[in-house]
């Protein structure tokens, strides 16, 4: 049986596991209306306790480098170690973010020259480093198209366009930033209907969001016609950078017509995702749109890094500090050691990798739109679905085996949409294991349906009541203890 | 060849001829052609040796400092364990927990996590975490004009940290909520003039304690005025200092948030951080970002998943409470293993030492000509004196002593001119700053 026990159940009254130093200082009493009645009920615990609590803990994930994660979207390529060392050093850790500027050059430097590369492979003028996550790049965005309008006296611009295809946070985004949502429907291959777009195209539409290639991984082949209707109508394109891993070295967003983007730094360069995050999502612009980047921004004169805090037009401050530094400086490392060498590679052996699998499946899971993809593609489930087993059943087969599902049930398009990225560092022989292994379950879905259906059998715990999550919430300690 | 990309040049046939193409850039052919032939302008690549040198050259650019400053970002002590378990793989790189049966290592610690900073706030449910602190505030803005739907007023006192306010504007422009901010009276919240600011489309009142001085708020009946009014009352608070203060909950707040950096988490320039949020049951269904909550698996064994998706954005898209799709989870964990490793006594004892230190100073440095203390306010580990002395210039020769000065409030207004503020954890040493005090005092 998997590891069970809470850090708060190891839990013995009086164990510790710190040290301070003792302190010279005589005790400076607060006064008793200020203080709280009760000290919080923390763990105590031995520093041996914790290491041993959390590595146990640690053994209920699956991570990159336990197996294939061909999870759709996310982009879950390998880690370099070297990037994790040298974001670590203590001179970019121990940094004060208001210290002097001339004590921060080389942290500066960083920032500035990422900025500088991630607009030289989007296309686009310069970015800002200070978006926290993919989600938070599109409120941005989305606010920089609000000002830019408004900024115009055009008020009566309050419409954004998303295609059904798109992304939760897209519309959620939209709405966020104040724009009513306008939903056009998808050509069957999920890329942008010219008839539905033009059917909404008018005075009230302040833009339109698209992923390029779509969340199917098909290129927008009309992406030039849709930037100019767009641009006709008074409206601005932005550019989801979520899908940008195949395009790097390939074609640049700016170059397709696109006035803003975000990148996921936990994507395309390769930061770890950490379980959800401490992500990055750098939002670029084009010359036009740079004055409403948020504040504040980094900047060069002659040698000298410097930090600009206001610009009339900017949109305003959107993060405390500047973004998440230490991120960007991983990003960085691995922007460096690829250089301009390597990173149209990747592009193009994650299209590779995408293809190879895709064509190596089809004639077992049915695929929907047959034609070359980019870096992901999508199956509507099993082609012989006789036996009842859904996406869902396989996916967590696939666990069983050791690899880590595919993106299920997205996008909407498809009723059993799975959705596999598989990234330009797994080699061939994974591919291969991979594809062994979906075939051995599409078979184990016709001689023994209920193995599939009851999956998983192996992992820490088997499926789960969501149902009761919800209906009964306990979502602390003390609540399981009550 | 190159050390991420395993392909040889024979895989790379097999797979083709699998394809059915004759290269890679056939399956770029649905690409306009006015679109291809980018001529990427970085620089080239560098090995492992000459990337590890240049990130030397970059970081003898860098000086950190002695800190005995905070406004938002504080100098604490990191145990050692930290980063070796935030840096095991299973944890560092996984994805959001979207399959439990083989994510329950995030799950389990985001339950954690979320039991902790119930503990610390004496609120009822914590989210998994956000962003930052700053924009953990601005969404318990949007959470309350979700709830008291027809109402777009927020009150917010003056005593917020300038830079949080920023973050609220900003917000608030997008959502055209009307923000007004009231004067503070002796470097705390005018606590009858925001009550007097009350109106009936008042959906939030944010304040924060410690404030943008460090002094300690006492917010009085202002939980039973915002309650009466049905106006949500936020507090922004340093998560820390609930080591020895009232909590939120004790002060009427229905939404507590703020910036857990000051939970061990390194200075790192600004970030990454993290911001907590947690609110009462009553409003729990209404909350932002992810939460975690336990079940059963079909064995009955106890299991963690994320839960009241239905909130959230993957399910209600542009009808969601949030956009936000993540939490800053290993910032999460960074966090949970802190409180861990200082327990109940250890995070008492840190921050009684900051405490202490901070008192310390303050009384030192008023015994020097240039500084007084214009507000005799309570405070923390962070506190404000008016000093006749230039700030920049002061600033200045600590740093080529090795010490980051004190925050110069007259960057944010110029009615602020000459207020500074400066703050100090269990880190510094008395050596260290009777050094500092000895700096100002030949000034």
């Amino acid at each position: 049986m998997a590891y069970d026990q809470l850090i708060f159940e190891r839990s013995q009254t009086g164990r510790i596991g710190y040290s301070l130093p003792k302190s010279e200082i005589k005790e400076y009493p607060l006064d008793d209306s200020l203080k709280r009645e009760k000290t919080p009920d923390l763990p105590e615990v031995s520093e041996f306790d914790v290491i041993r609590h959390f590595t146990n803990v640690s053994f209920k994930n699956h991570g990159i480098e336990t197996g294939f994660y061909p999870l759709g979207s996310c982009t879950m390529k390998y880690n370099p170690k070297i990037d994790q060392d040298l974001s670590g050093m203590d001179a970019f850790t121990g940094l004060h973010p208001y210290q002097p500027v001339d004590t921060v050059q080389g942290v500066l430097e960083v920032l500035y020259e990422t900025q500088k590369m991630l607009a030289k492979i989007s296309g686009l003028d310069t970015y800002s480093l200070n978006p926290y996550a993919g989600a938070h790049g599109e409120l941005v965005g989305l606010m920089i198209i609000r000002h830019y309008h408004a900024n115009r006296k055009d008020f009566a611009r309050k419409k954004i366009i998303v295609p059904d295809s798109a992304h939760g946070t897209n519309p959620a985004s939209a709405a966020t930033a104040g724009f009513d949502v306008v939903e056009v429907a998808s050509n069957q291959d999920g890329t942008v209907n010219l008839n539905s777009l033009k059917s909404v195209l008018d005075d009230s539409i302040a833009g339109i969001m698209l992923t390029n290639p779509n969340t199917i991984g098909m290129f927008e082949k009309d992406i030039l016609e849709i930037a100019r209707l767009v641009h006709e109508a008074g409206g601005l394109l932005y550019y989801d950078g979520a899908n940008l891993n195949p395009m790097m070295g390939m074609a640049r967003p700016g170059d397709m017509g696109f006035d803003i983007m975000h990148i996921n730094l936990h994507k395309t360069f390769s930061t770890p995702h950490g379980g959800g995050g401490p992500g990055s999502g750098p939002v670029g612009v084009t010359r036009e749109l740079k004055p409403y980047l948020p504040e504040p921004v980094v900047r060069k004169a002659g040698n000298h890094f410097f930090i600009d805090q206001k610009d009339d037009q900017s949109i305003g401050r959107i993060s405390h500090f500047y973004g998440n530094v230490g991120v960007v400086l991983k990003a960085y490392a691995f922007l460096r050691t690829n250089g301009k060498e390597h990173l149209s590679e990747i592009a193009q052996y994650s299209t590779l990798n995408a293809n190879y699998v895709k064509e190596s499946l089809k004639d077992t899971f049915k695929l929907p739109i047959d034609a070359h993809c980019k870096h992901e593609f999508v199956f509507d489930g099993l082609i012989d679905k006789s036996t009842g087993v859904t996406t869902y059943d396989i996916s967590k087969r696939l666990l069983d085996y050791g690899i880590h599902p595919p993106t299920m049930y997205f996008p909407l398009l498809y009723k059993e949409s799975m959705m596999i990225e598989p990234v330009e560092n797994e080699s061939k022989q994974t591919l291969d294991h991979f594809i062994k292994t979906m075939k051995i379950i599409a078979k184990e879905a016709i001689d023994d349906p209920d193995l599939v259906k009851h999956a998983p059998h192996t992992t820490p715990v088997k499926r789960l009541d969501e149902a009761k999550a919800a209906r009964e919430p306990k979502v602390k300690f003390k609540d399981l203890i009550a | 060849m190159f050390k991420y990309l395993p392909h040889t040049p024979e895989d790379i046939q097999a797979m083709l001829k699998t394809i059915g193409v004759k290269d890679i850039n056939e399956l770029y052919s649905d690409m306009p052609k006015t679109l291809k032939g980018v001529d990427l302008d970085i620089p080239s690549s560098m090995s492992e040796i000459e990337l590890t040198e240049h990130f030397k050259t970059l970081a003898g650019e860098n000086r950190p400092l002695k800190s005995f400053m905070g406004m938002g970002a504080y100098d604490h002590y990191t145990p050692s364990v930290i980063r070796h378990l935030i840096e095991r793989q299973e944890f560092l790189t996984a994805y959001t927990p979207y399959q439990p049966e083989v994510s329950q290592g995030t799950l389990q610690y985001i339950f954690e996590y979320q039991s902790m900073i119930c503990e610390l706030t004496g609120m009822d449910v914590s989210n998994a975490s956000m962003y930052d602190g700053a924009t953990a505030t601005a969404e318990a803005m949007y959470m309350a004009v979700n709830v008291r739907k027809k109402r777009r007023h927020i009150l917010v006192s003056e005593t917020v940290n300038p830079v949080i306010v920023d973050v609220l504007r900003t917000y608030a422009y997008n959502q055209d909520i009307d923000l007004e901010l009231v004067s503070e009276k002796e470097g705390v919240s005018d606590v009858s003039a925001l009550k007097d600011a009350m109106r009936h489309d008042t959906a939030a009142l944010i304040t924060q304690t410690p404030n943008r001085y460090g002094h300690i708020e006492d917010f009085e009946d202002l939980g039973e005025a915002c309650s009466a009014n049905k106006t949500l009352f936020v507090i922004n608070q340093d998560p820390s200092t609930l080591s020895h203060l009232k909590t939120p909950r004790d002060q009427g707040a229905d939404i507590a948030v703020g910036e857990a950096q000051t939970l061990g988490v390194p200075l790192s320039f600004g970030g990454p951080y993290i911001g907590y949020f947690a609110t009462t049951k009553k409003l729990m269904r209404k909350m932002p970002g992810r939460i975690c909550g336990v079940t059963e698996d079909t064995d009955g064994l106890r299991a963690f998943v994320l839960t009241l998706q239905a909130r959230e954005q993957h399910i209600r898209r542009e009808k969601a409470n949030s956009n936000i799709c993540s939490n800053q989870s290993l910032m999460a964990l960074f966090v949970t293993i802190y409180l861990s490793i200082m327990g109940k006594k250890g995070l008492y004892e840190a921050q009684n030492i900051s405490k202490n230190h901070a008192h310390y100073l303050h009384d030192m440095l008023l015994k020097l000509p240039h500084f007084e203390d214009p507000f005799e306010k309570p405070f923390f580990k962070e506190f404000t004196l008016k000093t006749s002395l230039d700030v920049t210039q002061m600033n200045k020769l600590l740093s080529e002593q090795g010490y980051l000065g004190p925050f110069d409030q007259g960057a944010f207004s110029e009615d602020k001119a000459g207020l500074v503020t400066f703050s100090v954890t269990e880190k510094r040493t008395k050596e260290e700053m009777d050094h500092f005090i000895d700096i100002m005092g030949a000034l």
